[in-house]
């Protein structure tokens, strides 16, 4: 194992500003001798280790009360004729003579995809993740700015205020759809929940916002900066670069989804007609013209689909890590997923109107946003195959993590396939708005970013809590997660094929929609058993915690630098000075090595009987 | 007391599989399986793996071919068959695709399943494969964009000029429609005239309006392209057609247009699905408030015969509201001689109907 002893620097002197990064470092070498109070430890820490469980731990607050959501309306669609009554204790004034009111309804829809996708899969997901892992994996004390990175939490904690007490007021939350166009959403006489509802979504939004701006400069800057010595670009772990990128991917649109947001809060509030014209309503003629709608939507979508990068993209990457540890064998292309990693994000720019071939957006827009789309199906396929690949003769250990990873990639490629039709505007005439849609984009965002996440934490608990997930209720966790979640979503394909609009509260006034009714039943059922079943992940979470086996520093033989501090990381991560980096994160099963793989830390001149060719120069 | 018991016995029920769950894992400490670094669990997890490939695959072949029938509505329009017929290529290609990648994924994960005597094989890049695989996918995406764009540019190119013209507008909760009339011009509307009877917002002194008529259903004949107008005078909403392959926003303040031509009457369709009742219906899809979910319209698809037929039988908005019209009258006296001048041409209808085809 003395190969394996991770080398240490003195001084942890940074790959790129050693005088500062010198400074920070006997700061905080000076800052581990305090005892900690319990606000400031616990609270308002500014430890990015403590960070990330507490956007993780929001996370899963949240992720409850979205799937509460979702059982909600597919009892509702399972069964449209059913009587609701007993649901009266906790719905209230919202079940009217034992049926759900449809304003309701759609305000379920509104609040399950608006937390499940802000408030989950983006600040859950890529909080916790980008906060833990960039400090630990790229060799830093903390982020550039513990202090930032503690409002970036507060901020989403407000945020999140905000938005749970808009559940509860008495015209209801926001009801016009998670991507709240207007004029629906600006109109309260148009729907109740576009009332105080939606005023509170849209600071909650806007807190939101806040809360990514300071993480994400604080990410990138940490991955630029503060890189340990040796570290260069082309070291960093796939993680590493999904965060980088989704950080700046966030930074470049979500100010343009709070020009947005500005721009509704003024049409709603001080009587401007940026996105309202012509509206007769509720008996009125209001006084609003030359705005546009459309215009919004570009908006909306300019982040919108970013976003759904945001989501997916550190997900990617965690999958890559996971995949080639426990395949034991170094990610496939290592550069080409780099590559299909800037490509993606480049090209996530420049595809948002194939959100809106049918909004009545000029045709040849239509026509240059329907071949740019597509090209964003070339780096997805490579990274399928270069996961395919990493698989391929590997020694697969069936972790928890891994399971989830290996689903995560089954998910991506039955829901991302789909985005080829969608993606094409001919096609997309038919099935635009249908549970075609609906079907794509929970398969290849929303469960293939869940998957990541439950990778994430199953592969990241002992380094979080120093204590290891029960694996067999891991096992079982997983099994019926991803069996739950083909059988929601294929079928939802059949649904949206015979064109069954999303957001209907019933079909059973439409002959053309009045074939499903079995399957959507069975949908609703395999939905809330699915949900029903994230309890025993939340219990595995919560009971390991404080009764897990006990972890050991690097459980999963896994080289990335995280790895190499004690079992619980203390505050600034390592004890002593930051380790310094060799070689790239991949180096599994190397022939001639005496391991099976080789942590970064360890110098070439240490592994003289693996070094390739090109490697021995650097002895 | 019912929710009592329920609560009991949810907490007996938890405190049980606590319980389990600590003998499980003393147990597993006990035979030392706990302390080994890959255990049999490795094993039946990559045995899971292909059965659920097997079996998934299988439940899902059955599901598809089970539901086929049911999720292909028939189609009724023109370029509905093209759509269609380039919808079940992409399918089928993406089905190979989806096929191949999954029983890779899966087959791999079990074929290389941990075994102690083994090590994995150090395999970092080839860039040849690497080429290969970026320049297939590439190559099949660029056939399916033009295919794509080829068909897109025809449907939504310029209607032909001989389009029979109607408008649809779109409010809470229900749809309007109206006809130009036999001068076959619609004439001007204007948000701020509508009132409980002129719901279209007829601005009357525009001569061209003078002879639209609303249907409470639309009405089209078969063979012929139909050029659909389409208007919103709240939210947005969205003119969705399943048969004919439709699909339009209703924006208000931007009027938007679609043109297809149907290819089977309602008839003919009632005969082909064997459902005396069948209808073709419109649908709002694009959520807009409490009653989205009910925003219903019926679309006939006549024999051209009838559809003229039908055409004459109209009578104008203005002749069925001779009040608004008055309205209207008081605000210009010139109005009258037009007016009249127009009623006294009303028998020519029929002959305008036709020439609308």
């Amino acid at each position: 194992m003395a190969a394996n002893l991770p080398t240490q620097v003195q001084g942890g002197i940074g790959a790129t500003q050693p005088g500062v990064q010198h400074d920070e470092h006997a700061h905080h070498d000076e800052h581990e001798h305090h005892e900690q109070g319990f606000l400031s430890k616990y609270v308002f820490s500014t430890d990015h280790k403590y960070i990330a469980k507490q956007f993780l731990i929001t996370g899963i607050f949240w992720a409850i009360i979205g799937g509460t959501l979702s059982s909600l309306f597919r009892l509702q669609l399972g069964w449209p004729d059913a009587t609701m009554e007993w649901l009266k204790p906790f719905l209230g004034k919202w079940i009217e003579a034992g049926k759900l009111n449809p304003e309701f309804y759609l305000a379920l829809v509104t609040m399950h995809g608006t937390i499940m996708v802000f408030f989950v899969l983006t600040a859950g997901l890529s909080g916790t993740f980008s906060n833990f892992l960039i400090p630990l994996q790229i060799g830093a004390r903390d982020m550039a700015s513990g202090f930032m990175n503690m409002l970036s939490y507060w901020f989403f904690f407000a945020s999140s205020v905000v938005m749970f007490s808009s559940l509860f007021i008495e015209t209801g939350p926001a009801a016009a759809g998670w991507t709240i166009y207007p004029p629906l959403s600006a109109l309260p006489q148009a729907i109740s929940g576009s009332g105080a509802g939606q005023t509170l979504w849209l600071v909650s939004m806007a807190l939101f916002i806040v809360s990514q701006l300071l993480g994400g400069v604080n990410y990138i800057t940490t991955v630029i900066n503060l890189r340990t010595q040796g570290m260069s670009m082309s070291k960093l772990p796939l993680t590493i670069w999904s965060f980088f990128l989704t950080a700046i991917l966030g930074l470049l649109s979500f100010p343009v989804l709070f020009s947005a947001a500005l721009l509704l809060i003024f049409d709603r509030s001080f009587g401007t007609s940026f996105f309202l014209s012509d509206i007769y309503i509720a008996g009125q003629a209001l006084p609003n013209t030359g705005g546009s709608p459309i215009l919004f939507q570009h908006l909306f979508w300019f982040l919108g689909h970013p976003e759904v990068y945001i989501v997916i993209m550190p997900a990617m990457g965690m999958v890559s890590e996971i995949l080639a540890t426990n395949a034991r064998k170094p990610i496939f292309g290592y550069r080409a997923m780099i590559g299909s990693l800037l490509g993606i994000s480049l090209l996530s720019f420049i595809v948002w109107a194939h959100h809106m071939f049918v909004t009545g957006m000029n045709p040849f827009l239509g026509s240059v946003f329907m071949f740019l789309t597509l090209i964003i199906a070339v780096p997805s396929a490579v990274k399928t195959f270069n996961w395919l690949a990493t698989l391929w003769r590997g020694n697969i250990r069936f972790t928890t993590a891994m399971l989830f990873s290996i689903g995560f990639v089954s998910l991506f490629i039955a829901g991302g396939l789909t985005g080829i039709v969608l993606g094409n505007a001919a096609l997309d005439i038919q099935m635009h708005n249908t549970y075609f849609v609906v079907a794509h984009f929970h398969l290849v965002m929303g469960s293939s970013a869940f998957f990541g996440l439950w990778a994430g934490v199953y592969h990241w608990f002992p380094k979080m809590f120093g204590r290891m997930m029960d694996e067999k209720l891991g096992y079982i966790h997983f099994w019926l997660t991803f069996i739950g979640v083909y059988l929601v979503f294929l079928p939802m394909h059949y649904v949206g094929i015979a064109g069954f609009p999303r957001r209907y509260y019933a079909w059973t006034g439409f002959d053309t929609f009045s074939q499903f009714a079995d399957l959507n039943k069975f949908i609703s059922i395999a939905a809330i058993i699915a949900f029903v079943g994230q309890f025993i992940f939340i219990f595995n979470f919560f009971y390991s915690i404080f009764r897990g086996r006990r972890a050991t520093e690097n459980p999963w033989n896994s080289t990335t630098l995280e790895w190499t501090t004690p079992v619980e990381p203390v505050h600034g991560n390592w004890p002593g000075a930051i380790p310094a980096v060799h070689r790239w994160p991949y180096d599994y099963s190397k022939p001639g090595a005496a391991e099976d793989f080789i942590p970064q830390t360890v110098p070439y001149s240490q592994t003289q009987s693996s070094n390739l060719p090109y490697e021995r120069e650097m002895e | 007391m019912t929710t009592l018991g329920i609560v009991l016995v949810l907490a007996l029920l938890l405190v049980v599989f606590g319980l389990l769950f600590r003998l499980q894992i003393l147990t597993s400490i006990f035979s030392g399986s706990s302390t080994r670094e890959v255990g049999v669990s490795n094993r039946v997890n990559a045995i899971l793996c292909i059965v659920f490939l097997v079996v998934g695959g299988a439940a899902f072949a059955w599901s598809f071919i089970d539901n086929y029938d049911k999720m292909n509505p028939p189609i009724a329009s023109v370029h509905g068959i093209a759509t269609e017929r380039m919808f079940w290529t992409t399918m089928i290609i993406l089905g190979i695709v989806f096929t191949l990648t999954q029983v890779l994924l899966f087959v791999y994960s079990y074929k290389y399943q941990y075994k102690e005597d083994r090590r994995a094989f150090f395999f970092p890049h080839n860039n040849k494969i690497e080429v290969i695989w970026t320049l297939i996918p590439a190559i099949v995406m660029a056939g399916l964009v033009f295919a794509g764009w080829k068909e897109w540019t025809r449907i939504t190119g310029p209607a032909p000029k001989d389009a029979v013209v109607l408008e649809v507008m779109g409010k809470q909760f229900n749809w309007l429609v109206r006809y130009p009339g036999r001068d076959l011009k619609l004439g001007v509307v204007n948000y701020r005239l509508i009132d409980a009877t002129n719901e279209f917002g007829f601005d009357l002194s525009d001569q061209n309006g003078i002879d639209d008529f609303v249907a409470p259903e639309i009405h089209v004949p078969k063979g012929h392209p139909v050029l659909l107008k389409i208007r919103s005078r709240d939210v947005l909403h969205a003119v969705y057609m399943p048969h004919f392959r439709v699909q339009m926003y209703a924006v208000p303040g931007m009027p938007t247009k679609f043109w297809f031509t149907p290819i089977k009457t309602t008839d003919e369709m009632r005969a082909q699905t064997g459902n005396p009742k069948f209808n073709y219906e419109l649908a709002c899809n694009q959520i807009c408030g409490r009653g989205h979910f009910a925003m219903k319209l019926n679309i006939v698809v006549d024999e051209p015969d009838d559809y003229v037929a039908w055409f004459a039988q109209q009578k104008s908005f203005s002749e069925q509201n001779p009040d608004v019209l008055a309205s209207f009258k008081q605000k210009s006296d010139k109005m009258v001689e037009k007016v009249s001048a127009t009623q006294a041409a009303a028998t020519v209808v029929p002959v305008a109907a036709k020439a609308s085809l």
